[in-house]
C-alpha cells in the first residue's frame, strides 16, 4: 500500500491534507508584483490525505540510518554517540531565540559560550588564535590558505604558491588549495604508509606555501616523523597546515603546536559529538599560532571589562567567511561536550578511541589483510586481499554489512591502498558492540570463501538491491519529471 | 596477458612507439583497480585537446569511477595529435579492451625515451609491491 512509492505516485485528484474556506478578507493586490513572476496555472503538487501523508514520511523515516540505529564504523567520519544532552541545552531559550544583530549587552552568555569553547580549542591544540566561522571541515582548510595567503602577502612572499599534500589526504586538501588559487603538489608515502621525508625534501622549496598533512592519517598512522617534517618545511619558510580530521584519536594527549603545526581545523562534528552525516550542519573551526591571528576572519569574540562583543576592527583579516560568525547551534552542542568531558575526559575519549580500533584490528587482522599492521590509533584500513581470488570486493562485504544491520565502513578509500576498508568504531561503542561486529566480519569472511555470491548479491534485506552507481553518475535522474520518462 | 609490445610507466599508463608517434592507455589493472571488475562503473574521463604539447610525466587528463579520480600521466613528451572520443560516451572499451581499442592519445613523440619507462617485466614487479 504506501510501500515505497513518492508523494507523486501516491497523488490522487482531488485528495486534500487541509481545505481552506472561502477568502473572507480583501485580496492582496497583486498588480504591484512583476507580472513575469505572477503564476498563471497552479503548480503540479501531489494531492493526498493527511492519514497517508503521515504514513509517507514515517515510513521514510523508518529507512533512516543513524548512530542511534546501529553501529556506524565509518571511517575518517567519526560516528560518535551525540549526546542527547547537548540538545536538551541547545534548545535553552536564551540560546535558540538570539539572532547575531542583537545588541551585545543581551547576548552575553551566548558570546561567552563562543569565547569558553575558543579557549578550549586553543588549549587542546596549543594554538591560541581560533576563529569559530568556518561551516564545516573543509571550509576550515580554505579559511587557513587564504589566512596563509594573506600572512605571506603581508610579508612579501607572493612566490610562495605550492601546497603540499600527502598522497594519503582527504581528496578536500587540494581541492581547497585550487580554491585559494594555489598549486597542489602530491607528496608520496614511503613503504611504512607514512610521509616520505626523501619525496617531501626534493619538493619543499622557497616557492613551498603550507604543507597540509593529516595526523593521525588517513591510514590511521601517527605520523612519528612529524617533527622533523615540520622542520624541514619551516627551514623552507612554509607553514605547517594540520588536517584535524582525525584529532579524536590525540586530543588531550599530544598538542598539535607542540610538534610544529602551525594552524589547523578542528571538525566540531567529528571530534565533539556534534549530529552530522545528514543529521545536521558541521563547523570546522581554525587554530593559529599568535603571528597569523590578524589574518582570521572577521569579526571576532573579544572580552573586555564591561563584558564580551563582537569586534569588527580587524585591518589584516581576510574578512568574512559567510553571513554570520559560525554555526552557533554547532557549537553550543560542542561546548556542552566539552565541558562534560573535562580535561580528564577529552583524554579518556582519545585513549578509548585507540583502544577500540586496536582491539578491532587485533581480531580481524587474520581473516582480513591488514597492510599496516601495527599499532594503529582511532582508525585502521583492511582489504580484500584474502578474499580476491573468490571475486569478493570491498563493496560485497560492505553491502553485506547492510543485511547484518550495520552502516559500512569507509570503502576504497584512501586510494594509497588497494580496496581499502576503513574502520573507526570510535570510544563510544561498548565492547559488547564491537564483540557481536567482529564476529559478523568473521562470518562475513568466512561466506567470502563459502558462499561468495551472498557477498555479491547483497543487500537483500534493504528496499532496494544493489545500486549501479556507475550509471547515476552517468546519467542522473534528479527530478520525478525525469524519472517517470 | 600483457603485450609486450610497449613500455609502461608504474603509474599504470602504457605507450605504444611506432616511429615518431606514440600510443597512449591505461593498464588493465588500472582499469581493474578503478572499477572493481564492473565496467559500469567508470563513469568519466577527461581527455586533452589537441595540439597540447605534454611534457614527459605531465598529467593530460584523468579517469573517474564511482570509487576515485585518477590522473592520466604522459610516458614520453609529445604533441597531442589524436584522441580517442570513441572512449568519452564508452568507457566500458576500456574494460573490454585496454590494450587496443581502449588508447587513449597519439602524440607526436619530441623525445624517445625516459628513465621512467619500464619494460613488461619490469611493470609486473612494480605490481607486486
Amino acid at each position: 500500500m504506501n510501500k515505497d512509492t513518492l508523494l507523486f505516485e501516491k497523488s490522487r485528484p482531488g485528495h486534500r491534507t487541509l481545505r481552506l474556506g472561502k477568502l473572507d478578507v480583501p485580496a492582496a493586490d497583486l498588480s504591484l508584483l512583476p507580472k513575469g513572476s505572477l503564476r498563471t496555472k497552479a503548480p503540479v503538487l501531489p494531492e493526498i490525505g493527511e492519514l497517508d501523508l503521515i504514513r509517507h514520511y514515517v515510513l521514510l523515516s523508518k529507512k533512516n540510518i543513524s548512530i542511534a540505529d546501529s553501529f556506524y564504523p565509518l571511517g575518517s567520519c567519526t560516528m560518535k554517540y551525540n549526546p542527547v544532552t547537548n540538545e536538551a541545552v541547545v534548545q535553552y531559550p536564551g540560546l535558540a531565540d538570539i539572532h547575531p544583530e542583537m545588541d551585545a549587552g543581551r547576548v552575553q552568555g551566548a558570546l561567552r559560550i563562543m569565547k569558553r569553547l575558543e579557549d578550549g580549542l586553543a588549549g587542546i591544540t596549543g594554538l591560541p588564535g581560533v576563529t569559530l566561522h568556518p561551516a564545516a571541515g573543509a571550509q576550515g582548510e580554505l579559511t587557513a590558505l587564504l589566512v596563509a595567503n594573506a600572512h605571506f602577502e603581508a610579508t612579501g612572499q607572493t612566490k610562495r604558491t605550492k601546497v603540499l599534500i600527502p598522497d594519503s589526504a582527504h581528496g578536500t586538501n587540494p581541492a581547497s588549495a585550487a580554491i585559494a588559487g594555489l598549486e597542489a603538489v602530491e607528496i608520496k608515502s614511503g613503504k611504512d604508509g607514512l610521509v616520505d621525508l626523501a619525496d617531501l625534501e626534493s619538493k619543499v622549496g622557497d616557492d613551498t606555501a603550507v604543507l597540509m598533512i593529516t595526523n593521525p592519517s588517513t591510514l590511521g598512522l601517527f605520523e612519528s616523523k612529524i617533527a622533523k617534517i615540520a622542520e624541514i618545511v619551516h627551514k623552507a619558510g612554509g607553514l605547517i597546515y594540520m588536517d584535524g580530521a582525525n584529532l579524536n584519536a590525540i586530543m588531550g594527549i599530544s598538542r598539535p603546536a607542540d610538534f610544529g603545526v602551525d594552524m589547523m581545523h578542528i571538525n566540531l562534528h567529528k571530534t565533539f559529538s556534534t549530529p552530522h552525516g545528514g543529521g545536521g550542519p558541521g563547523a570546522g573551526p581554525i587554530c593559529v599560532t599568535d603571528e597569523l591571528t590578524p589574518y582570521l576572519p572577521s569579526p571576532r569574540v573579544v572580552e573586555e571589562e564591561d563584558g564580551l562583543r563582537l569586534d569588527y576592527n580587524a585591518p589584516q583579516s581576510i574578512g568574512m567567511l559567510r553571513g554570520w560568525p559560525g554555526n552557533f547551534g554547532v557549537l553550543v552542542r560542542a561546548y556542552a561536550y566539552l565541558r562534560r568531558l573535562g580535561a580528564e575526559g577529552v583524554k579518556r575519549v582519545a585513549e578509548n578511541a585507540v583502544l577500540n580500533a586496536n582491539y578491532i584490528r587485533v581480531k580481524l587482522n587474520k581473516a582480513y589483510h591488514v597492510p599496516y599492521d601495527r599499532m594503529c590509533m582511532h582508525e585502521f584500513v583492511c582489504n580484500n586481499k584474502h578474499q580476491r581470488e573468490k571475486g569478493v570486493h570491498a563493496l560485497d562485504i560492505a553491502k553485506r554489512l547492510i543485511d547484518l544491520g550495520y552502516h559500512p565502513m569507509t570503502i576504497y578509500f584512501p586510494l594509497v591502498v588497494s580496496e581499502a576498508m576503513m574502520i573507526e568504531p570510535t570510544e563510544t561503542e561498548s565492547k559488547s558492540t564491537l564483540d557481536a561486529f567482529i564476529a559478523d566480519m568473521l562470518m562475513i569472511a568466512e561466506e567470502a570463501q563459502s558462499d561468495p555470491d551472498k557477498l555479491h548479491a547483497a543487500p537483500v534485506t534493504t528496499c532496494v538491491g544493489r545500486l549501479d552507481e556507475g550509471r547515476a553518475v552517468r546519467e542522473p535522474k534528479l527530478r520525478y519529471a525525469c524519472y517517470k520518462d | 596477458m600483457r603485450p609486450d609490445d610497449r613500455k609502461y610507466l608504474s603509474s599504470h599508463e602504457w605507450i605504444k612507439i611506432n616511429g615518431d608517434i606514440a600510443t597512449i592507455g591505461i593498464t588493465d589493472f588500472a582499469v581493474e583497480e578503478l572499477s572493481s571488475g564492473n565496467e559500469g562503473d567508470l563513469v568519466y574521463c577527461d581527455l586533452p585537446e589537441l595540439g597540447r604539447v605534454l611534457e614527459t610525466g605531465e598529467t593530460f587528463g584523468e579517469i573517474e569511477s564511482v570509487k576515485a579520480v585518477a590522473d592520466l600521466n604522459s610516458p614520453l613528451a609529445g604533441e597531442v595529435i589524436e584522441i580517442n572520443s570513441a572512449i568519452e560516451d564508452h568507457l566500458e572499451i576500456l574494460s573490454q579492451d585496454p590494450w587496443d581499442r581502449g588508447w587513449m592519445v597519439k602524440i607526436k613523440l619530441s623525445e624517445k625515451d625516459s628513465p621512467e619507462l619500464l619494460d613488461l617485466a619490469g611493470y609486473e614487479s612494480s605490481l607486486e609491491n
